[in-house]
C-alpha cells in the first residue's frame, strides 16, 4: 500500500491542472486570436456603425397663426445645424403622413395666439409630437429640440413651463451626445460573458464529450479544484479584454476615463468570475458541446445584451421584462462601468451593485460544485 | 490478505430499473479480472460504483481496503482508471500528459520525471516525447493512456474496454503490459468484448441483467457450462435472456 507522500516539492494538482488549461487555450490559436481581437473589433464596430448619435433631427411645423414669437422659434430652430425644418401648415393634419413617410422625426405644434401667451407672461403651450417608433432616438431628439426652446425662452427671459420635459440620463453625463461613451461599458460586459460564460461552458462540455472529465472526476482533484482551474485561465484572458477594449475606447474614441482603473478592473475581475461560474453551470447540466454553446447563448448573451440597459433602455421594457433584468448580471455590472468611466463615482456611490455580484458568484458557484457532486449521487 | 476489490450485495437502481442487482464478488491483490457481460448488462454501472463516481442504492464495496461510499477521496488516490473513450489530451504533448497526471496525483516533480522518462522508454516513444498526443497511432494512445493510468502507481486499475478498435498484434502487447502490472502486485479489473482476451484473465465473471451469471476461473466456468470455449458460455447465457427481453418488450 502507498502511503500519504507529503513534501514540500509535491506539485500541486491545482498548478498541473491550470498548466494543462493554459495549454489548450494557446494551442488552439485561432480561437485565442479570436478571443483577443474581439474586444478590439467589438469597440470598433459599436463605436462607428452603430452610434445612434443624431445627425439631423427633421421638423415639421404646425401654426395655426404665424406671429413675431412663432417665427423667431422657427428661426432659430432652423438656425441650428442639427435641426431643420421640413415643413411648416397651418393645421396638424401634415403630422400623420410626415410620420408615416418617414419624412420627419418631430413634429412641434404651436398654440393660437403664441407671441400673446408670451407678452402676457402666461404658460405658453407648445406640443412636441415624436415618432417614437424608435423609442430611443425619439427621446433623444425630443429632448434636443427642447433644449433649443429653452434656450429661446431663456433668450427672452420669459418664464416659460416647459413643454414637454424629457428627462435624459445621456444629458447629463454625456452633454456631447456620443453613444460610443454610454457602449463601451456595455462592450466591456459583452466581451466578458463571451470569454468567461461561452468559453468555459464550451471547454467544459468538451471534456464532457471526450470523457475526460470523468478522469478528472476519479482523479483525487476536488470539484472545487477542477472549477477554479478551469476558469482560472479564462480570467486571466477576461482581465486582458478589459484592458484592450479600455485602451481602444479611448485611443480611438476619446472615451473619457473619469473613476478609478483600479476599481474598474477589480469589479471587472468580480463580474467575469460571476459569467465563468454561470458556465460551468451550464456546461455541468447540458449533455453536449453544442448544447453548452447555445445555452451559454441564450442563457447569458441573449440578457446580457438585450437585457442589461447596453442597448434598450431599462426603463422602456414592459415592467415583467424589468422584473428579470434584476437577475442579468450584466444589468449591474454595467451600472458600474458607467459610473466609474463616465460619471467617475466610487465604491460609496456603487456597492449595492457590487453586492448584488458577489451575491449572484457566491450562488452560482455553490450551485456549480453542487452541479458537479450531483455526478457522483 | 484482504481483497482488492470486495463488493458485497452492490445494487445500483436507476427509477424501478435495477442496472446492478446485488452482485457479491472478490478481487484479490495481483488478480486480472475480467468482468464480462453484454451491452447493458450493468458492467459500466457496476465499475462507477466502484470507482466512486456513482453512488451504490445499497450494499457496499471496498476497494484497496477504503469503503466506496464513506471514504471515497481515499479510494480515488489509490486507483487508476483508463474508460473506454479515450482518456489522454489530444493536444497535449506525451510529456504534457504525463505531468499533468503526475501533478493530479500528487506526485513530486523528481517523481515525474523519473517515471515519466522510464515509461517513455519501455513505450519506445522517445522521438514522440515532445509530439502531440494526437498524432500518434491509436495502438499507442491506448499503450500510453494505460501507462499513465499507472503512473501513481495505484493498487487498483480499472480498465473499461481498453482494447476497443486496436489491431490484434497491438493488443496482444497490451495484456503483455496488463500481466507486467499484475506481476508487480497492481490488482486489475477489466472489461472487454472479446472473448479470447477473457481467457487471459486470472478470473472472470459474466453479467447478466444486472446478476453475475457465472464466475470463476475461464477453465471452470467453461467446464460448468460443458462448453469448449467462453464465446460458447457467453452465448449460452445471453441468448435467451435477450430473446425474453424482447418478447417482453
Amino acid at each position: 500500500m502507498r502511503e500519504a507522500r507529503s513534501g514540500s516539492d509535491r506539485r500541486s494538482a491545482l498548478r498541473a491542472f491550470v498548466i494543462k488549461e493554459l495549454h489548450h487555450i494557446v494551442r488552439d490559436r485561432q480561437t485565442l486570436t479570436i478571443l483577443l481581437l474581439l474586444p478590439l473589433a467589438m469597440v470598433v464596430l459599436f463605436g462607428f456603425a452603430l452610434r445612434n448619435d443624431i445627425s439631423e433631427v427633421r421638423i415639421g411645423i404646425v401654426d395655426a397663426s404665424p406671429d413675431a414669437a412663432t417665427i423667431a422659434l422657427r428661426n432659430r430652430l432652423s438656425g441650428n445645424p442639427r435641426l431643420s425644418i421640413v415643413a411648416v401648415a397651418p393645421t396638424a393634419d401634415i403630422v400623420e403622413p410626415l410620420f408615416r413617410r418617414g419624412d420627419a422625426d418631430i413634429a412641434l405644434v404651436f398654440p393660437v395666439g403664441f407671441a400673446e401667451s408670451l407678452s402676457r407672461g402666461t404658460a405658453a403651450r407648445l406640443l412636441l409630437i415624436s415618432d417614437a417608433s424608435d423609442p430611443n432616438t425619439a427621446s433623444m431628439m425630443a429632448a434636443y429640440v427642447n433644449a433649443v426652446i429653452a434656450s429661446y425662452a431663456a433668450d427672452r427671459g420669459v418664464n416659460r413651463q416647459s413643454v414637454q420635459i424629457v428627462p435624459q440620463f445621456r444629458m447629463r453625463y454625456n452633454p456631447t451626445l456620443k453613444s460610443v461613451n454610454l457602449f463601451v461599458p456595455g462592450l466591456i460586459a459583452l466581451v466578458l460573458t463571451l470569454v468567461t460564460a461561452l468559453m468555459t461552458a464550451i471547454s467544459l462540455s468538451r471534456e464532457k464529450e471526450r470523457g475526460t472529465l470523468e478522469i478528472l472526476l476519479v482523479s483525487p482533484l476536488r470539484p472545487w479544484q477542477i472549477i477554479v482551474g478551469k476558469v482560472m485561465p479564462y480570467l486571466l484572458l477576461a482581465f486582458g479584454n478589459v484592458i484592450t477594449a479600455l485602451l481602444a475606447a479611448w485611443l480611438v474614441f476619446n472615451v473619457p476615463f473619469r473613476g478609478s482603473l483600479m476599481l474598474l478592473l477589480g469589479s471587472s475581475v468580480l463580474f467575469a468570475m460571476v459569467g465563468l461560474a454561470l458556465g460551468v453551470l451550464i456546461a455541468a447540466l447540458t449533455a453536449s458541446q453544442r448544447a453548452a454553446m447555445l445555452g451559454a447563448l441564450v442563457v447569458t448573451m441573449l440578457p446580457n445584451t438585450l437585457l442589461s440597459g447596453l442597448i434598450f433602455p431599462i426603463a422602456s421594457l414592459p415592467g415583467w421584462l424589468q422584473a428579470i433584468t434584476y437577475f442579468v448580471p450584466a444589468r449591474w455590472f454595467i451600472v458600474i462601468a458607467r459610473g466609474i468611466m463616465l460619471k467617475g463615482v466610487g465604491m460609496s456611490n456603487l456597492w449595492k451593485e457590487h453586492v448584488i455580484l458577489v451575491v449572484m458568484l457566491v450562488v452560482l458557484f455553490t450551485a456549480a460544485v453542487r452541479s458537479f457532486k450531483a455526478r457522483l449521487a | 490478505m484482504t481483497a482488492a476489490i470486495d463488493a458485497h450485495e452492490l445494487t445500483r437502481r436507476f427509477g424501478n430499473f435495477t442496472a446492478v442487482d446485488a452482485i457479491t464478488f472478490e478481487v484479490q491483490a495481483g488478480e486480472v479480472f475480467g468482468f464480462l457481460g453484454a451491452n447493458g448488462a450493468g458492467k459500466t454501472t457496476a465499475i462507477k460504483m466502484l470507482i466512486g463516481l456513482l453512488a451504490p442504492t445499497s450494499g457496499t464495496a471496498r476497494v484497496a481496503e477504503f469503503d466506496v461510499t464513506t471514504d471515497a477521496e481515499s479510494v480515488r488516490s489509490h486507483i487508476g482508471y483508463m474508460s473506454q473513450r479515450f482518456s489522454l489530451y489530444d493536444d497535449l504533448t506525451v510529456r504534457e500528459n504525463i505531468t499533468l497526471y503526475g501533478g493530479i496525483y500528487g506526485l513530486t516533480d523528481a517523481e515525474i520525471r523519473d517515471r515519466g522518462d522510464g515509461l517513455i522508454g519501455r513505450l519506445h516513444l522517445e522521438d514522440a516525447a515532445d509530439a502531440r498526443v494526437q498524432s500518434l497511432p491509436l495502438g499507442w494512445k491506448q499503450k500510453l493512456a494505460f501507462s499513465v493510468a499507472l503512473l501513481h502507481r495505484p493498487a487498483v486499475v480499472f480498465l473499461d474496454e481498453p482494447t476497443g478498435g486496436v489491431d490484434p498484434i497491438t493488443r496482444r502487447q497490451f495484456w503483455d503490459m496488463i500481466y507486467d502490472a499484475a506481476e508487480d502486485g497492481t490488482t486489475i479489473l477489466v472489461t472487454t468484448h472479446y472473448l479470447d482476451e477473457a481467457e487471459y484473465c486470472d478470473r472472470i465473471s459474466i453479467m447478466v441483467d444486472g446478476r453475475i451469471a457465472a464466475m470463476g476461473t475461464p477453465s471452470e466456468v467453461k467446464g460448468r457450462f460443458g462448453a469448449a470455449s467462453l464465446d460458447e458460455v457467453f452465448l449460452e447465457l445471453v441468448r435467451p435472456q435477450s430473446v425474453s427481453a424482447v418478447q417482453h418488450a
